[in-house]
């Protein structure tokens, strides 16, 4: 890092490391208590309970997916009727043109497609996903963050932050409290 | 959490016996002075009733064997409801019997001046015909008694602390749901479709299925709701199991309109001359409203409450969800079974209600009855404690 001695590395938050997911919950939840808001918990895998202690609002992603269920179903309806009555009308064993029974099928399918698509692409947009840096990697002990350990990092940019202070009250809960470079 | 032996009394058990036999007895009351009357609509409502009741026990039997197949929680708190459920089954036989005793009233081809003039049911008489009707019906009691009988017995064992009962309970239940799909398909092909003689739809056994499965997990929601409000059901019962449970009805509210959609949308497609006729009686006229009213209580109204979390979490919504999807049910019998009898015209009786009443209030009298044999909660539930520590 020869341009590290040019422009000294700013601090992105400070990082505990936890042995088990009860003390995670624990630390989270006294972070929350003790006023911090914009930190993040990383855990091998999904704990029950992690969200609340860290005081997360409900996610949106599920209005979203009904927005797009709505638009998929409209669409895929409008997109029959147009085909069928406008653009290619065409005398099928005597029905109507407008043969609404047959749309249903089609209805629905498009109706599932963009729901999904949009729970897809919605979580990635809402996770601020690809995210190709990710200053909690710069940890070398992070890497186990996807085997066997779980981390709470308390980012620079709360209003409550303070290395030292941030340092002390993370020590409280961790026996490994590391500085975590941006 | 073992308060096993605090479940003898249980005072809302008692409620729910008194209100059933009041029901019976004021349903009883109506359908004999109707018998006076009109005894053919007796049966023909009588029958739309069975239909409904039925169903309580075999939904019971199949949940029952896919939670012993997948597990989770959802099934064992209901689980002692669902078994006593499936213990009514000697019950719902017998109420066959009148049913039986009236073929040719409710069924075109038990009655011979009418088979003598058609074709097509002399060339299907050997499969409709009195003798092999009662035959298969006996058959698909004893059947489905069996597993009841099986699973029953294994739990208890399992209660007991037999550690071998869970993987034979799996090793019946695997099967058991194949047997089930096959004989219930049977079943109510000979006891609902056979009414129109001439039609078929081999979806139609799914769709009774699925309605079975609607109506039990409905039962459960509202059982649940009543039994937690004692021990031992009571800090037992947690909203996130009424989430599973609501999920499932969602699951199901879903099923019922794809399956009973896709039963419309092939034969009106097709618009064959042989399968239209049970569409256009019950498409037009008062049977069209009913049909429309299906469309909007059986799966719209329902779609979107289920939908929403907070609604499956609270015991009292889910009820009222539960309660609009088991009157949605009788209707929908209804709609399919009485058009049979007046093809022509919308007709609707009092006895369509009062028949009905009558089974369902003595049915669940004997649940009731049934649901205080056993304690509440299986022993097998402690085991799931530790975890549920976790939400």
């Amino acid at each position: 890092m020869s341009h590290a001695a040019v422009e000294a590395p700013k601090t992105f938050g400070m990082m505990a490391e936890f042995d088990d997911h009860q003390q995670l919950i624990k630390a989270a939840a006294a972070a929350h208590a003790a006023g911090y808001r914009k930190m993040d918990a990383y855990t091998p895998y999904p704990v029950h309970g992690l969200s609340e202690a860290l005081g997360q609002k409900p996610t949106k992603i599920s209005s979203l997916v009904l927005l797009g269920g709505f638009i998929g179903c409209i669409g895929g309806f409008g997109l029959m009727c147009w085909i069928t009555m406008v653009a290619y009308p065409m005398n099928v064993a005597g029905k109507p043109n407008y043969s609404w029974p047959a749309f249903i099928p089609i209805t629905f399918e498009t109706t599932v497609l963009v729901a999904a698509l949009t729970a897809v692409f919605g979580m990635l947009a809402l996770n601020g996903l690809p995210q190709p840096y990710h200053p909690v990697f710069n940890v070398d002990r992070f890497k186990r963050a996807s085997q066997d350990r779980f981390f709470l990092c308390i980012e620079a940019v709360d209003p409550k932050f303070d290395p030292g202070s941030t340092r002390a009250f993370l020590a409280q809960h961790s026996a490994e409290v590391m500085e975590v470079d941006a | 959490m073992s308060s096993h032996a605090a479940t003898a009394t249980q005072p809302n058990l008692d409620r729910v016996q008194q209100v059933g036999l009041g029901a019976f007895g004021a349903g009883l009351a109506l359908c004999l002075f109707g018998l006076m009357s009109n005894p053919d609509q007796v049966m023909r409502s009588y029958l739309t009733g069975f239909l409904l009741t039925v169903g309580l026990p075999l939904g019971s039997l199949v949940l029952l064997m896919v939670h012993h197949l997948v597990g989770g929680q959802w099934g064992m708190v209901m689980r002692r409801i669902l078994e006593a459920s499936t213990r009514t089954l000697p019950l719902v036989a017998v109420m066959f019997i009148p049913v039986l005793l009236s073929l040719p009233v409710l069924y075109k081809w038990a009655r011979p001046e009418v088979v003598a003039t058609d074709k097509i049911l002399q060339a299907k008489a050997l499969y409709l015909n009195v003798p092999f009707f009662i035959g298969r019906t006996v058959f698909y009691f004893v059947v489905w008694g069996l597993f009841v009988y099986a699973l029953n017995r294994l739990t208890t064992k399992q209660d007991a602390g037999d550690t071998d009962a869970k993987r034979r309970l799996n090793n019946i239940s695997g099967p058991g749901i194949v047997v089930f799909a096959l004989t219930v398909t049977f079943a109510v092909i000979d006891w609902a479709m056979s009414l129109d003689p001439h039609w078929f739809s081999t979806i139609f056994g799914v769709i009774f299925m699925v309605g079975q499965a609607l109506s039990t997990l409905s039962l459960v929601v509202i059982c649940l709701a009543i039994l937690m409000e004692h021990a031992p059901m009571k800090g037992l019962v947690r909203p996130n199991h009424f989430h599973d449970i609501g999920n499932l009805m969602l699951a199901f509210t879903m099923l019922w309109a794809y399956t009973s959609f896709s039963q419309f949308l092939i034969i009106w497609s097709g618009n064959l001359p042989e399968e239209i006729p049970w569409f256009i009686h019950r498409l037009h006229g008062g049977w069209g409203v009913i049909a429309g009213m299906l469309i909007v209580f059986h799966w719209a109204l329902p779609f979107i409450l289920l939908l929403m979390r907070f609604n499956k979490r609270k015991a009292g919504m889910l009820s009222k969800i539960a309660i609009l999807i088991l009157v949605i049910r009788l209707i929908d019998l209804t709609w399919i079974v009485q058009p049979n009898f007046n093809p022509d015209h919308f007709s609707l009786h009092w006895l369509d209600l009062a028949a009905p009443m009558a089974l369902i209030g003595l049915w669940l009298a004997f649940f009731a009855r049934q649901l205080k044999a056993r304690p509440l909660e299986p022993t097998e539930i402690d085991r799931l404690a530790a975890s549920a520590g976790h939400h």
